[in-house]
């Protein structure tokens, strides 16, 4: 009976557990200025901050607004700054923040547009600068076939690869806050991938954009990116890489007659 | 490709950063802890004379220190601008890199004069 009565409790607790969260508002229609907000919300193991979200949208409070789609970290869409921490919120779970209260920001260093949805209008123009699609020499004709790849030129660039865009490494990165020019860790990153690519010819079209001080340069290897990537992409690695790879070829530039240079 | 000077400064504060956690702490090691306790005899007086005097020695030496000092006031540079937010850019990058050319013309002087 006493396991019994011990189950029942448990149940009992997991139902009445709440949790406060602490949203950040702001609607430029009635707002001057950014506010809180804080909501109660079950606090249920296997909810996420996502969840707790929804729920106040959904009962409590349909004026929220935030950006959400998969709920399983692919699209990328559900990132926000979970306690100062660039998060995305749909892996984020409520019972790591408990007792609470929970802060649920708009994601750092990108203009707010509502409540929790901000302006990527910045990192959708800096991310076709990197041209980050396969760009080939001469295209071969349908009827040769597709581009062969073995397992070991797949591996060679899969890491990279990961990245869903949802620019946590912008909001965590101290010198694209300080310096929005600073082209950001997604980007380079993304030109690594396809850099890394055996099916791709644009590393030279690549290296002329990322060269400049505001690509790879502005970069101080502080690391957040890394740190706070939810794909495990290592960002910092691939500006690391490129900074060696453009003084390579500036030194082989520098060095080399114009014939062996490759 | 495009020339820029980006790329070469990075190499020498890359290198200086490298050459300072390679050389500093065997420094520290030999000359506070190995030397003072005895563990290693100390080279004398005339014989690391003898070897900061030699060219090769002069050029090695003089590379390292310079390429440190570059690495050192790069990382001030930002730790200024960047950390503590001193927001003149040029006025730090003078003091900084400033710092560094008034470094290498001590380190020239003084190995210059141990050759």
């Amino acid at each position: 009976m006493a396991d019994a009565d011990e189950i029942a409790d448990k149940i009992t607790d997991e139902i009445t557990d709440e949790i406060t969260m602490r949203v950040a508002r702001y609607r430029p229609d009635k707002d001057r200025d950014p506010g809180w907000q804080e909501y109660t919300v079950p606090q249920r193991e296997e909810w996420t901050v996502l969840d707790g979200l929804n729920h106040v949208k959904n009962e409590v409070d349909t004026t929220l607004a935030y950006r959400w789609s998969c709920r399983m970290g692919i699209c990328g869409s559900c990132g926000m700054n979970v306690d100062g921490e660039p998060k995305l919120t749909c892996a984020t779970f409520l019972s790591d923040y408990a007792p609470g209260p929970v802060t649920v920001e708009p994601l750092a260093n990108f203009p707010v547009i509502r409540d929790l949805v901000v302006d990527i209008s910045d990192f959708m123009e800096k991310l076709p600068r990197v041209s980050p699609w396969i760009i080939r020499d001469e295209e071969q004709s349908v009827d040769d076939g597709e581009y062969l790849q073995t397992p070991e030129e797949l591996d060679a660039y899969k890491q990279f690869s990961m990245c869903i865009n949802c620019m946590l490494c912008y909001a965590a990165c101290p010198v694209y806050g300080l310096e929005p020019e600073f082209i950001g860790p997604a980007a380079i990153a993304l030109a690594e991938r396809y850099d890394l690519d055996s099916r791709d010819h644009g590393a030279r079209q690549r290296l002329d954009v990322l060269i400049e001080e505001e690509g790879v340069y502005g970069c101080t290897f502080v690391g957040e990116c890394t740190r706070v990537c939810p794909k495990h992409v290592d960002p910092a690695a691939a500006i690391q890489r490129y900074k060696l790879k453009a003084a390579q070829e500036s030194v082989k530039m520098f060095l080399l007659p114009r014939a062996l240079r490759r | 490709m495009k020339f820029r000077v980006e790329p070469f400064l990075w190499l020498a504060f890359s290198g200086g950063g490298v050459m300072a956690a390679i050389f500093l702490p065997v420094l520290a090691f030999l000359f506070a802890l190995a030397f003072p306790l005895g563990w290693l005899d100390p080279p004398d007086h005339a014989h690391l004379a003898a070897v900061v005097g030699h060219p090769i020695t002069f050029l090695v030496l003089f590379g390292a220190f310079v390429m440190m000092l570059v690495h050192a006031a790069h990382r001030f540079r930002f730790t200024l601008y960047d950390g503590l937010q001193v927001k003149h850019r040029f006025l730090v990058a003078a003091v900084c890199y400033g710092g560094a050319f008034l470094g290498t013309f001590v380190a020239l002087h003084m190995l210059g004069s141990a050759t």
